[in-house]
């Protein structure tokens, strides 16, 4: 259409004036009544939101606090984020394929294997000569062919995060650890084009492809490793993703630069809003909020920055956890406040409606696996942090089952349309925080850790299961 | 009389062994209200999807304003000004009337940054000119509104966009009687402010009465289109059932061979 032309009838003119219309609910400000209101409405039309997790948090923190009076000490709870983190980047990740209803059961292994080219190239010194020779040509022949599949599924951020990681394995950057890190995601990406590709344009349902490729990433994992695993502990940045902390001064300065970009952000919204003669939230609303949200982040800082260790000093937010919160912004960023974010909620909402809208199906597919995938990667390499090795299994067994769980309790939805990143990180609490408390008493076995797992996603399921159909009877 | 905006000629489509749409001839005049009618089955939709490029065409020709087109995409339909409230209204459960109403065509900043607040204010304003009452937010799921709220908003889609030619595929099947007064009312509106509306209807009444020109639709073939006020309903009735009504129609050949 010509761009002189109004696009919609409301800045034309074309409607005829509105009679005061209904909207009781729509109200000019809202004011922080309004909001508790809403989410109070929320609850109950079946949209529960992050209350059971974070419920499920406290009862299982209340448990544990009495099998072990070590489990609220400072340096267990320090620990925490360590434990759970690889899992939380898994579930950040897979919650974009969620929210399209498909599932990436190789995630986990697929991480695995990009860790495993990392610690080979950090470790031998070139992918070339670390690598089987049919296994480095093998890796680049599939990043090129992954380019070319972004091309042609017009996904090009994608064909340029794989052509990054190309060029660095190509000029052998990948013998320094940060690059070589770097390749591994973009390896991940690389491996998630080549998924949604199969789901997307092939039509092999996710759950199958992904099955096979579950298998297929265990292989090549022990075939990029030659069977030797690779300690990454020598490594200092690799051992801090798990072990590290901030230093006082960066944990300060991180949970400042958060919490004002958040009121910054809230308040510039109400007030632009508000000129702007739109619906807005209440000054009070916001830096009632606001105050709500910088006090929990500044005691949560400030117990972080004291002193936990019994050696040596010990103090600062944990390396794992500024990354999981980082993500975590980042992706609901991404998810609801861009347009991208907009249409993979509707393409895992309704994808006949999407594609009726002019909506890319296909390209946001393919988007969302190879995202997926790339978090997938981190959480490998992460994985192999916490484990202090790149080993023959990373990334198999429970690791993507419990992601997904970790998703599934926060309040994702394994049926597309619904879910946040919040859900992830909350979900991978949960996950990390049971082997976390049953460790503290030897004499529960590590058995009691999957059947308590198992119920506590089954509670889970059956409290959004019994939300859901009481919200449907009304 | 004005060109027509909307020209379609010899249209075929097929799903597989069946023959769905026939050579249809079909065109569509600005300021106009073209009603298509026919028998369930008969091919309506499956015309509206065509044009929309979710079906994609064996044959014939668009032509928009003159100029032949090609619709492959439904985002070329969209480019083009013409917009769509399909039968089955199309609208995703989980995002609320806003973001439906917007989907595909968000307005946003920074090319793309999200304007919530300016695309409530607009779906506001369409829902309010179209007296709808029992929403109370357009910040409400999709999921949690009634069958005719929903076709009320899928109507509002359509209404939003300053198109050109709007296809109407049984707009009022699920409203009550104040909303179906509103929508016909709509419908005319949106003619006399010059676009092109097609509404497809199974009430013979509504279509007397807001249609200019009527075409009716039997087993795949336009048996006739013609104007409103040369015609009787009991005559449309006819060319719906059986292809013909005295000199209007499919030559017999036609209409009996097409069984
Ligand atoms: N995707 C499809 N695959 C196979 N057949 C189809 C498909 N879509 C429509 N048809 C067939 O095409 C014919 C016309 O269907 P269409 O939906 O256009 O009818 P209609 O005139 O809109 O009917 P109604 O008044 O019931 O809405 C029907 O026989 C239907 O079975
Ligand atoms: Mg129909």
């Amino acid at each position: 259409m010509s761009s002189t032309t109004p696009e919609t009838n409301v800045e034309a003119g074309a409607l005829p004036a509105a009679p005061d219309g209904g909207f009781a609910l729509d109200v000019e400000e809202k004011s922080i009544g309004d909001a508790v209101r809403g989410w109070v409405g929320k609850l109950r039309t079946g949209d529960p939101g992050a209350l059971p997790s974070v419920l499920g948090l406290v009862v299982l923190g209340i448990i544990f606090s009495q099998v072990s009076d070590r489990f609220l000490s400072a340096l267990n709870l320090g620990n925490l984020p360590g434990q759970g983190a690889y899992i939380a980047v898994i579930a950040l990740g897979l919650v974009f394929v969620l929210l399209l209803g498909e599932i990436d059961l190789s995630a986990g292994t697929a991480g695995g294997a990009c860790a495993a080219f990392a610690a080979v190239g950090v470790f031998k010194g070139s992918l070339d000569d670390g690598l089987p020779g049919f296994l480095y040509w093998a890796l680049v022949i599939g990043m090129v062919c992954a380019i070319a599949l972004a091309v042609l599924l017009k996904t090009y951020a994608g064909a340029a995060v794989v052509a990054v990681g190309l060029v660095l394995i190509l000029t052998n950057l990948t013998q320094h650890l940060v690059p070589a890190l770097v390749a591994a995601i973009c390896i991940g990406a690389a491996i998630g084009i080549f998924n949604g590709w199969l789901v997307a344009k092939v039509g092999i349902p996710s759950f199958v492809a992904t099955l096979a490729l579950f298998l297929a990433w265990q292989g090549v994992l022990q075939f990029a490793l030659s069977g030797q695993p690779i300690n990454t502990s020598n490594y200092d940045l690799w051992r801090d993703l798990t072990y590290g902390t901030l230093s006082v001064a960066q944990s300060w300065i991180l949970t400042i630069v958060l919490v004002a970009g958040f009121i910054g952000y809230t308040v510039l919204r109400s007030v632009r809003s508000k000129a702007a003669g739109l619906a807005h939230e209440s000054l009070n609303l916001v830096l009632a909020r606001g105050g709500a949200v910088a006090a929990v982040a500044i005691v949560l800082t400030y117990l972080a920055c004291r002193d936990r260790g019994t050696f040596a000093v010990k103090q600062g937010i944990p390396v794992p956890a500024a990354i999981a919160i980082v993500l975590m912004i980042a992706c609901t960023i991404l998810l609801t406040k861009t347009t991208w974010g907009r249409h993979l909620y509707a393409t895992g909402g309704n994808a006949e409606a999407a594609r009726r809208a002019g909506i890319d199906v296909v390209h946001m597919k393919v988007t969302a696996f190879a995202i997926c995938s790339a978090f997938g990667a981190l959480g490998g390499v992460m994985l192999a942090s916490s484990q202090s090795s790149a080993s023959l299994d990373l990334g198999s067994g429970n690791v993507l089952l419990f992601s997904v769980a970790a998703a599934v309790i926060g309040g994702t939805s394994l049926f597309g349309g619904r879910g946040r990143p919040r859900d992830a990180i909350l979900g991978a609490l949960v996950i990390a925080i049971i082997p976390n408390g049953l460790l503290l008493r030897p004499s529960l076995g590590a058995q009691w850790q999957s059947v308590i797992t198992g119920v506590v996603l089954l509670i889970a399921a059956a409290v959004d299961a019994i939300s859901r159909r009481r919200a449907a009877r009304g | 009389m004005a060109d027509p905006i909307l020209q379609i000629s010899r249209l075929n489509k097929s799903f597989g062994p069946v023959h769905v749409l026939k050579d249809v001839d079909l065109n569509i005049y600005p300021g106009e209200v073209t009603a298509l009618v026919g028998d369930n089955g008969a091919g309506k939709s499956t015309i509206v999807k065509c044009i929309a490029g979710i079906n994609n065409i064996d044959s014939g020709e668009i032509r928009f304003e003159g100029r032949p087109v090609t619709i492959a995409d439904p985002r070329d339909a969209t480019a083009l000004g013409i917009e769509f409230v399909y039968q089955d209204l199309a609208l995703a459960d989980n995002l609320d009337i806003t973001q439906n109403m917007f989907l595909g065509r968000e307005i946003s900043r920074y090319r793309s940054f999200l304007s919530d607040g300016e695309m409530e204010r607009q779906a506001r304003a369409t829902l309010a000119s179209l007296s709808v009452r029992t929403v109370s937010s357009v910040r409400q799921l999709v999921a949690n509104l009634s069958g005719g709220q929903r076709q009320t908003v899928a109507i509002a889609k359509a209404v939003l966009w300053n198109s050109k030619v709007v296809f109407l595929d049984e707009p009022t099947a699920a409203l009550g009687v104040a909303q179906t007064r509103q929508v016909l009312d709509l419908v005319r509106r949106l003619a006399d402010q010059g676009r092109g509306v097609v509404l497809i209807s199974h009430n013979m009444n509504d279509v007397m009465e807001v249609a200019d020109r009527v075409a009716a639709l039997y087993l795949g073939r336009v048996a006739a289109e013609v104007h409103t006020k040369d015609t009787t309903t009991t005559q449309i009735v006819e060319l719906i059932t059986s292809g013909r009504s005295g000199e209007l129609g499919l030559a017999q050949t036609v209409a009996s061979e097409s069984i």
